[in-house]
């Protein structure tokens, strides 16, 4: 397998942000999350999001995603404001999000863990849940995906509970990719893994940023962050403390910024 | 890369957990199978033995006799089931088809026409179902045990209200003729069953909805996180395990010629008794409508079995106690064996 693909010349404006976020500010009682936090991430690009724990990572990544909303502040889709009340409608407008739970369905199988919550069913004229689940056409789909990404599952009959760490982490990456139009972001998705399922989950984050997804991911491995990531955003007890290009010489900078030292 | 021999198989096939198919550890894998085997090869045991203990247990009266005993259980239990399969519970069936059955003698007598007994009927469970899933849902109560032992309470106090505390005799002819044989020796209430667990196999396995269920009862906060819309699915399963219950009442009606508000007494424990019984997880997300048609079943047999044999009335409550915590210990015991089908598969991978 060859290591990482070349980022691909995307034809999108590079200079134009398919996601900005403006002022974020989110307070959980008198803990303050997130003070006055603003990044932008474009297409093709992985933007390594780093920080200590309760560093404001995972909170900054739920106000996005929808699980919390912000109290102050401003999410931009292609310029434009979006409301983000809800998973639902963080999903709707194109942003995926691997959670570091996974979110995995143990007791589906991987395809149709895919699918949840945007199973593939008809007349279309019927209430959503109302409609009969096209399920060869999703089966068809899971295969397609998964050989796309060199994933390869024991079975595609069996229920996720069965299978690996390393196996639930890339159905959870892999489902990502199904229906990231946008963004997709990763919260530490190495983080229980061996070297090789590490790898291979590295790979597939590639392959989200040459589908000419905006990729935030979330990660403690200096390593991965010199590989993988275009910029390196680090915050620190809420507050966004710095932004460089990740390179080899600078990864002392970037740990100094971390740790506030 | 080589495929792993899944050519041929269907993703789909697998909507529930079909652990049999494990041939990566053939010891645990040969446990599984005999667990999710479980409730049928007992059933099946318990039959045999049971036709050499007693001459009339297989005569073709007798298990006529069992099917119309078992027909509310069976009903009931499958809208249990649903509601079991989202990791909740619903206590208020039994009340609830006491409640029905009073509210739907007491319009037969106002003057109601048979087929709007029936709605009545159905329509009254339906409307317990939709307080229960309403409440607890919107209401944000913890836990669907507190909203559901309320409305056991409110509904069997309204129908003892109603009813003055007494049967109402009189049903329209229609109703009761789901207690007489209709086809084959079976009673009708049989075909009522049949075509529940058909239209309820139907919306489970094939639609959206049932699918939906899986992934609610699977993991609540990831059903949330996949744009689910897990309140009105929650809402769904009460309403319908009401209309279930509407339904039993109605079968019970049919089978009395009467509506009252001592109906469905036990009714609940009954039902959880048999979803569990039959093989479905009480940890949500497993279990499909044939682990609650199973378990109504084997209490039923167990039931005819000890009056047939004589035993005292009052060990069949001991003996289906026996019997839940016998299957709620093979789900703890199947959920360790696919843990440990996990690991050395995990083992095996590096």
């Amino acid at each position: 397998m060859s290591a990482v693909a070349v980022n691909a010349d995307h034809t999108v404006t590079a200079d134009h942000p398919v996601l900005a976020v403006r002022g974020a500010t989110k307070r959980f009682g008198s803990v303050l999350a997130l003070d006055d936090v603003s990044i932008e991430v474009r297409r093709g690009e992985i933007v390594g999001l780093l920080g200590d724990n309760g560093a404001g990572k995972s909170t900054l990544t739920k106000c996005i995603s929808g699980v919390h909303q912000l109290d102050a502040g401003a999410i931009l889709l292609d310029g434009a404001p979006t409301q983000i009340r809800s998973p639902a409608d963080a999903r709707f407008a194109g942003i995926e999000t691997v959670y570091q739970d996974l979110a995995l369905f143990d007791n589906l199988t991987p395809g149709q863990n895919f699918f949840a919550g945007r199973e593939l069913a008809g007349p279309q004229w019927l209430p959503r849940g109302l409609r009969f689940l096209q399920q060869r056409k999703m089966d068809a789909e899971t295969r397609v995906l998964l050989a796309n990404l060199k994933v390869t599952l024991p079975r595609l009959d069996a229920v996720v509970a069965m299978m690996s760490g390393g196996q639930r982490q890339a159905i959870a990456v892999a489902r990502s990719t199904v229906f990231a139009r946008k963004v997709v972001m990763l919260d530490e998705p190495t983080a229980a893994l061996g070297l090789r399922e590490s790898r291979q989950v590295l790979n597939l984050v590639a392959a989200l940023r040459d589908q000419g997804n905006a990729v935030i991911l979330i990660t403690h491995n200096m390593e991965h962050v010199v590989e993988l990531a275009d910029r390196a955003v680090v915050l620190r007890q809420g507050r966004k403390v710095g932004e460089l290009v990740p390179t080899k010489d600078n990864k002392q900078e970037l740990v100094s910024m971390i740790v506030g030292a | 890369m080589p495929e792993t021999g899944d050519t041929g198989t269907t993703v789909g096939e697998a909507a529930l957990p079909s652990p049999r198919k494990q041939e990566a550890v053939p010891g645990l894998a040969l446990g599984l199978v005999l667990l999710s085997a479980g409730p049928v090869v007992i059933l099946a045991l318990l039959i045999v033995v049971l036709s050499f203990l007693s001459p009339y247990f297989l005569t073709g009266r007798n298990l006529s006799n069992i099917l119309a005993q078992t027909a509310v259980i069976s009903v009931v239990a499958m809208g249990q089931h649903l509601v079991i399969l989202t990791r909740g519970i619903d206590l208020s069936v039994g009340s609830n088809v006491a409640l029905a059955s009073v509210v739907g003698a007491l319009s037969f007598h106002a003057g109601a026409p048979a087929f709007a007994v029936i709605a009545v009927m159905i329509a009254s469970g339906a409307a317990v179902g939709a307080i229960n899933g309403l409440f607890y849902v919107f209401g944000r109560l913890p836990h669907p045990f507190i909203i559901t032992l309320a409305t056991l309470s409110i509904a069997k106090g309204l129908a003892l209200r109603l009813a003055d505390g007494r049967a109402i005799p009189g049903m329209p002819d229609t109703i009761d003729a789901l207690g007489r044989e209709a086809v084959w020796g079976l009673p009708g209430s049989v075909f009522v069953v049949a075509g529940v667990a058909a239209v309820l196999f139907i919306m489970a396995k094939t639609m959206v909805w049932g699918r939906w269920i899986y992934a609610v009862g699977g993991r609540p906060d990831a059903a949330v996180r996949m744009g689910i819309p897990v309140s009105w699915v929650l809402v769904s399963v009460y309403v319908i395990s009401g209309l279930c219950a509407g339904i039993g009442a109605v079968i019970l009606a049919g089978r009395t010629d009467a509506g009252s508000p001592l109906f469905g007494n036990q009714l609940e424990l009954d039902t959880i008794a048999a979803v569990i019984i039959g093989g479905a997880s009480f940890l949500g997300g497993r279990g499909h409508l044939g682990h609650a048609l199973i378990g109504a079943l084997m209490i039923g047999v167990i039931r005819n079995a000890l009056n047939l044999l004589n035993v005292n009335v009052f060990f069949q409550l001991i003996v289906i106690g026996v019997v839940i915590v016998i299957a709620v210990e093979s789900d703890v015991l199947r959920n360790y064996l696919e843990g440990r089908v996990r690991v050395m598969q995990a083992g095996r991978q590096s």
